[in-house]
């Protein structure tokens, strides 16, 4: 068999698009957050509310002029990679990311939030290692998304062990008592992740996921769709509204992400984002 | 909305009884940060009766780990973190004289008596306005456990510092009532 020409690509490559990516997704809030922002304000009734959203909107405008974070909290690095099958990354994938990482948060004045070890503590201060889920896919490009995951919303998230018989009522009951728990608690107003189906550890992958979409991108299958649509009107409804003082803008959006499931199994997970949803894509 | 009413640290238990729920606030002067890991030491210091590494009476402390600071700047940006995470050690800090809270997020009930106990007051900051709220932080100086990093102790000049009483020496607490009012 002739042996198939793999692409190479540098190292060097793979770190300074991550470093770039830490910083952009930091400094610079995505245009869909921004106009989702402006859409609640028309419809906010809380005068406390409006403030924290004009708040909001002159804190990006600040971010991205100065080029600083918009949030002291510059999270977990977490970096999607869908990786080529016809690629490889001399030196090794996961080296470089982390190369990046380290460079990303020195040099872009991020903070490192890292404890080496989670009893022992240390900060490793250079907000490394990053969290990694790599797949492979068809091609010899490689997609990085490094979507950076502040602590206070993350906390606030769950996986659920639920029963089949449970259905779609249990997971929309998991979700909305696990926002109404979360309360003021994640930086409201959230993006909230949902994760149904697959295993222990693979549906809160997909809640996770699920954060990496745009504001009012609605889920393919019109029966998601919907349930995403009625989930964020119920979530909405709470009252806990901005920065949880009442209003109503608790939620910017709910996304849902499925996966099929064993027989006996009906995993569900919640991942709570707050209202900097932050995550920057680029194709190498 | 009523017009902001400004503060000046430190402040007195008067001060502190005529705030209410809802109340727009600008504060001045100094206050102190902290965060987990200095609390958990403040809190093992004061538990033994030992004295403590700076003075909280009259004091505000704000929940904060900021990131680095750019050349040029003050402070890096300076949001409030959630507050919950101090609900244990925040009791013990008010009987020794801290009058007030800076954070985000909802409080225990044990910590809401003893606001109510000490007169002290919780105010919400924007989590997530950090590059603004930095703005309004004039003064940097590190007062103690400098080994934390972010979490170190530091003391803040502020001046027109935007909070909003989030919960009042009366017992008042906006995440129930402003959430009530709003509810469907």
């Amino acid at each position: 068999m002739k042996g198939a020409v793999m692409r190479e690509i540098e190292g060097s490559t793979v770190s300074e698009t991550v470093a770039r990516l830490c910083k952009e997704a930091n400094y610079f809030l995505g245009e869909d957050v921004i106009s989702a922002f402006k859409n609640a304000l028309g419809k906010e009734e809380s005068s406390t509310g409006k403030d924290i959203l004009n708040q909001l909107l002159k804190n990006a405008e600040i971010a991205k002029t100065e080029q600083i974070p918009l949030c002291q909290d510059c999270g977990f690095a977490v970096v999607f990679v869908e990786m080529g099958e016809d690629a490889y990354v001399k030196g090794g994938l996961i080296s470089a990311i982390n190369e990046g990482v380290k460079r990303g948060y020195t040099d872009g004045y991020l903070r490192k939030s890292i404890l080496a070890d989670p009893i022992k503590g240390k900060n490793t201060g250079d907000n490394t290692p990053a969290i990694v889920h790599a797949m492979f896919v068809p091609g010899d490009k490689i997609k990085i998304t490094v979507a950076p995951k502040g602590g206070g919303s993350e906390n606030m998230s769950e996986v659920k062990m639920g029963k089949p018989a449970d259905g779609i009522e249990g997971v929309k009951n998991f979700v909305l008592d696990r926002v109404l728990r979360s309360s003021a608690n994640p930086c409201p107003p959230i993006v909230v992740g949902v994760g149904i189906g697959g295993t222990f550890e693979y549906v809160a992958y997909l809640a996770k996921k699920a954060l990496l979409r745009d504001i009012g991108q609605r889920h393919n299958d019109p029966f998601y769709a919907d349930v995403e649509r009625e989930l964020l009107e119920k979530i909405n409804n709470f009252g806990i509204g901005p920065m949880g003082l009442g209003g109503r803008t608790t939620a910017l959006d709910v996304f849902i992400e499925v996966h099929p499931r064993h027989i006996a199994s009906f995993p569900a997970a919640v991942n709570i984002n707050c209202h900097a949803a932050r995550h920057k894509t680029a194709i190498i | 909305m009523a017009e902001p009413i400004r503060l000046t640290t430190p402040v007195s238990d008067e001060d502190i009884m005529k705030l209410k729920i809802g109340d727009s606030v600008l504060l001045n002067g100094k206050i102190l940060t902290g965060r987990d890991a200095a609390h958990k030491r403040l809190f093992d210091l004061a538990s033994k009766g030992d004295a403590l590494p700076v003075d909280i009476k009259g004091q505000i402390i704000y929940y904060v780990g900021p990131a680095p600071a750019k050349p040029g700047y003050v402070i890096g940006p300076a949001g409030p973190t959630t507050s919950y995470r101090m609900d244990p050690y925040a009791p013990l800090l008010m009987e020794l004289g801290m009058k007030g809270m800076i954070g985000k997020g909802i409080r225990s009930k044990e910590v809401k008596d003893a606001m109510k106990k000490f007169k002290a007051v919780y105010f919400s900051a924007t989590g997530g306005a950090a590059a603004l709220i930095a703005k309004n932080i004039k003064g940097m100086k590190i007062m103690a456990y400098e080994d934390l990093g972010p979490e170190a102790i530091r003391e803040l000049e502020v001046e027109d510092f935007p909070v909003i009483v989030a919960v009042d020496a009366h017992g008042g607490d906006l995440y129930e009532e402003g959430v009530k009012k709003y509810k469907r």
